[in-house]
This record gives structure tokens, C-alpha cells and sequence, in this order.
């Protein structure tokens, strides 16, 4: 099994859903988030003041599949959440050791 | 359709006909009246209903000013751990107000002075707790409306103008002080600027002309933030740390709010409802949209964006730069005005605050003190008798000594009002210090004063 995490633009959150769910994919955890990457912050004047904002706000996906279909996964979230510009996003493949559904006590690829 | 039109047509007719009914026997009535013998006539009243019918409307379109008007505008600019602070500051200045005026401020600023020579600078004692004040008492300064409605009106300007101070000092004052700040500035600066411009005191008597409040209320305001924010001392980190609006969408509305209740305030202000404040209300709606696009126009092109904060605070700016003037100019002098408010407090407010680097939080200074100076002198120079005959301007009417004495009104509320403002923060900071200790302020004032916090 694989945790599959997704940091992409918040404006994106809904093809990204859309893209997961066609591959037949039963989940997801999604929250909002800080931070920044090669885009950096950007600059808010309010009356004159100048702040500079470093950490933007993104959404964070977290999907956790069967070590088959991570490619797959990766490639629809890329295809998604891809515009091309600086700031869209990373995403990072980890090991998952265990899982269980708490309602019925299924563990592993049977819980997923 | 036909039937809409059928019942449209119906209902006319039945309007009508209840009408005609209603007149009938009230001509009826009139006619028996004249031939019956005189009665004893009954004592007139001097009462107009309609006056007064647009006086309480006035009254409460001034109070939504400040609450909610004027406390949303300012909380949605301070940051979260403070937004309570703020709206709190504002809601409490309100209440004091209310009841210092009752007790004595409307006394000491819109009654006379038995001695005369004493007049010209504060009002009488008489109406100590409102005693003299009937159900039928009529005010000498406004002689159709019920004085309960014109001590109340009154009221509601005595409480938006200490409110207004409270930008000045966000995120760094303790409650404590501030809420006697308002009760002593109320008695000691508010109270006698007014009645020298309304209430028959020395500047209203050498002609000076405040429609509405541009020196009694918005100078007055605006020089008591100035010198507020220089005696409190910057906030904390400002400069160096993120002090971006926790809600700006809120100033949107709070300003929003300011923009109707201030028909009241300038409308009102004919204390009548008359051709006057018809025009009151067209130069209010006009200096205030012309001044949201001089500051936004300024700032799309020095600062390349234009910012909905800009075309909030410049609205602000033409409604405190048309208060002095509403009742005086015609729409052309009020597009001037609007214009020259929203590009000058533009400047007042970013780039002079800048220069001389005060931390006026949220720009009182900048925009009700210039503002308000601003809209005094050109309300000396466009007034015209061709719209109140109580006035003669520079350059419609050809008389420039009206500049001068513009120029007297201003300079006599900003110096005495800066050491009046200057000697009670003082004497509060002596006696139990004015500012919140750096742990206070950091962690944020709605925790530390209030026990309270927005999520």
C-alpha cells in the first residue's frame, strides 16, 4: 500500500476529485494548507503598507491505494492539477505499513 | 399579462374610491368648523411632524454610523486577535457618551450660558440631567421638533465623533483608559468645539460655516488620532511584522453603512425637512462617489492596483470632506470637493503618514482630520447664497474673507483640541497608564481585556 500526497492549487481540488474517483478510487483527505515552493509568497499593500505573504494557501490530497494503481493515480493527479505555471503543486509516494477500517476491523487492501 | 393589468386596475380603482371616502367627510368637518361660532383658540404648538418625522429618521441613520457603521469599518482592518478589542472600543464609547450627554454634554454645548460673556465659550448648566427638558420643550436652535428629538440627534453626533479617535489607537490601548478617554475628551473637547460653531459661541457668532461637523466633528476627531497615536507610540512590530485587515469584507460594509447613515448626519443637519436638506443629500451622494474615484484613480496609477480599502477610505474621505459643506454648495461645488478629498486624504493617508512616520493605525488623521480641515476651507471657498442665504463663498458670492474665517474654525479646533487632547492623555497615563505591556499586545487584546477571541 501507498500513501500518495498531493500539494496543489486550491482552484484545482475539484478536477483532481473528479480524476481520482473515475480511476474508481473510494477516497480521499483533503486539507487546507500553508506554504510555498519556487513561487514564494507574493506582496498584499494595504493604505500603502506593504506585507509579504511567503506562505500561500494550498490544498493538501491524501489518498492511500494499493501499490498497483499508484501510477496511475500520479499521472491523473499531474494531469488535473497541471497548469503550467509556477506554484502548481508537488506530490510525494510513501510506504503504508497498515491500515484498518475501525467500523469492521478489515485491515489492509480489504480496508482500503 | 391582460390579467396582471386587470387586477393592477382593480386595485386602483378600489384605492380610489376608499380614498375619495377618506376626503369626503374631512371637507365635510372643515366646512361645519367655519360656520360654527370661534371657539377659544388652542395654544399653537410650534411642532412640524413632517421636521420631526425626518429628525427621528435622521437620529437613528446617524446612530447605524457607529454602530454598526463605524465599529465594522475599523474591525475588519485590525487583525484577528483584536477585532473584538475594536468593535468593543466603539460599542463602549457609544454607551458612555450616551449617558455623560444626558447627564451634562448636551447641557454645556447646545444650551445658553446665562452670562454672556461666558457664552461664547461653553453652553449653561441649566439642563444638568435633562431636568428642564418636557415633553413639550422646544430647543431655541431648532424651533419645530421636539428637543427630546434634537438632544438625541445631537447625541448620536456626540457619540460617532470620541468613536472616530478609536482608529487612531488599535491593537495598544487599554480599555480602562480608553473608556475615560472618551468620557473627559467628550466633556472638555467635544462639548465646548460644538457649541462654539452650534450652540452660540464665538465661532459660529464671526460667521464661521460647519454644515454638518467638518471641524466640530471629523478636524476634531481626526487631530485628537493624531496626537493619540503620536502619544501611545507606534504599535508593536508595525513595519517589521504582517498587520494585514483580518476582514476587510467587513470595512466594506461598515462603510457602506457610513455612506447612508451620513444622509442623516448632513441631511439632518437642516434640522428641518426642507429644500435644504434635499440638497444636503444630493451634494453628500455626489463628493462621496467623486471621492472613491479620486483615491482609487491615485492609487491604480501610484500604486498600480485599484484596492477595494481604497475606494472604501475614499468615500470615507469625500463624506467627512462634504460634511461642512453639504448644506452650502451646489452639485457642482459638492464634485469638486469629492474629488479633491479622495486624492488629497490618498496622499494624507499613505505617503504623509510615511514621511513623517506616526503610526495612526487606521488613518484617522488622514482621513477625518484632513478630510475635515480640507472640506472647511472649501466650503469657504464654494459656498453660494444661491443655496443658503445664510452663506456667502469665495468665489460664487465674490467674498473672500469667508477663507479667513474658515481658516480661524480650523485653526481654533485643531490647536485646542491637540493640547486639550495632549494634557488628558497625560494626566490618564499618569494615573493608571494608557498602554497594554508588550505581552498583552503581541498575544492580542480580545484574550488578554476581554476574555473573548473570534475563531
Amino acid at each position: 500500500m501507498k500513501l500518495v500526497m498531493a500539494i496543489i492549487k486550491p482552484f484545482k481540488l475539484d478536477e483532481v476529485r473528479q480524476a481520482l474517483t473515475e480511476l474508481g478510487l473510494q477516497g480521499m483527505t483533503v486539507t487546507e494548507v500553508k506554504g510555498y515552493g519556487r513561487q514564494k509568497g507574493h506582496t498584499e499593500i494595504y493604505r500603502g503598507a506593504e506585507y509579504a505573504v511567503n506562505f500561500l494557501p494550498k490544498i493538501k490530497i491524501e489518498v492511500v491505494l494499493p501499490a498497483k494503481q499508484v501510477d496511475k493515480a500520479v499521472d491523473a493527479i499531474v494531469a488535473a492539477a497541471k497548469t503550467g505555471q509556477i506554484g502548481d503543486g508537488k506530490i510525494f509516494v510513501v510506504p503504508v505499513e497498515q491500515t484498518v477500517r475501525i467500523r469492521t476491523g478489515e485491515t489492509d487492501e480489504s480496508a482500503l | 399579462m391582460v390579467t396582471l393589468i386587470k387586477i393592477l386596475s382593480g386595485v386602483v380603482g378600489a384605492l380610489a374610491v376608499l380614498l375619495l371616502a377618506h376626503i369626503d367627510p374631512a371637507l365635510a368637518q372643515e366646512a361645519g368648523a367655519a360656520a360654527a361660532p370661534a371657539a377659544p383658540a388652542a395654544p399653537v404648538s410650534p411642532i412640524n411632524t413632517g421636521d420631526t418625522a425626518w429628525m427621528l429618521t435622521s437620529t437613528a441613520l446617524v446612530l447605524m454610523m457607529t454602530i454598526p457603521g463605524l465599529a465594522l469599518f475599523y474591525g475588519g482592518m485590525v487583525r484577528k486577535k483584536n477585532v473584538l478589542a475594536t468593535l468593543g472600543a466603539v460599542f463602549g464609547a457609544t454607551c458612555i457618551i450616551t449617558v455623560l450627554w444626558m447627564i451634562i454634554g448636551y447641557s454645556i454645548a447646545f444650551t445658553t450660558n446665562d452670562s454672556e460673556s461666558l457664552n461664547r465659550w461653553i453652553g449653561g448648566f441649566k439642563y444638568f440631567f435633562l431636568k428642564p427638558m418636557g415633553l413639550n420643550a422646544v430647543s431655541s436652535l431648532a424651533g419645530t421638533i421636539p428637543e427630546s428629538v434634537y438632544m438625541t440627534f445631537q447625541m448620536t453626533f456626540a457619540i460617532i465623533t470620541p468613536a472616530l479617535i478609536a482608529g487612531a489607537l488599535v491593537d495598544r490601548m487599554k480599555f480602562s483608559a480608553f473608556m475615560l478617554f472618551m468620557a473627559a475628551w467628550l466633556l472638555l473637547v467635544y462639548c465646548p468645539i460644538a457649541h462654539w460653531v452650534w450652540g452660540g459661541g464665538w465661532l459660529g457668532a464671526m460667521g464661521a460655516l460647519d454644515y454638518a461637523g467638518g471641524t466640530v466633528v471629523h478636524l476634531n476627531a481626526g487631530t485628537a488620532g493624531l496626537v493619540t497615536c503620536i502619544v501611545l507610540g507606534k504599535r508593536y512590530g508595525v513595519g517589521k511584522e504582517n498587520m494585514s485587515p483580518y476582514n476587510l469584507a467587513y470595512s466594506v460594509i461598515g462603510a457602506s453603512l457610513l455612506w447612508v447613515g451620513w444622509f442623516g448626519f448632513n441631511a439632518g443637519s437642516a434640522v428641518t425637512a426642507n429644500v435644504n436638506a434635499g440638497m444636503a443629500m444630493a451634494a453628500t451622494q455626489i463628493a462621496t462617489a467623486a471621492a472613491a474615484l479620486g483615491w482609487m484613480v491615485s492609487e491604480w496609477i501610484i500604486g498600480k492596483k485599484p484596492s477595494v480599502l481604497g475606494m472604501i477610505s475614499g468615500a470615507v474621505a469625500g463624506l467627512v470632506a462634504i460634511t461642512p459643506a453639504s448644506g452650502f454648495v451646489n452639485p457642482t461645488g459638492a464634485l469638486i470637493i469629492g474629488i479633491a478629498a479622495g486624492v488629497v486624504c490618498y496622499f494624507a493617508s499613505v505617503h504623509m503618514k510615511k514621511i513623517f512616520g506616526y503610526d495612526d493605525a487606521l488613518d484617522v488623521w488622514g482621513v477625518h482630520g484632513v478630510g475635515g480641515a480640507l472640506g472647511a476651507m472649501m466650503t469657504g471657498m464654494l459656498a453660494s447664497n444661491a443655496i443658503n442665504s445664510a452663506s456667502k463663498g469665495w468665489l460664487i458670492d465674490g467674498n473672500p474673507q469667508q477663507m479667513v474665517i474658515q481658516f480661524y474654525d480650523v485653526a481654533g479646533t485643531f490647536i485646542y483640541c491637540g493640547i486639550v487632547t495632549y494634557i488628558i492623555l497625560k494626566i490618564l497615563d499618569i494615573i493608571i497608564g494608557l498602554r497594554v505591556s508588550q505581552a498583552v499586545e503581541v498575544e492580542g487584546l480580545d484574550i488578554n481585556l476581554h476574555g473573548e477571541v473570534v475563531q
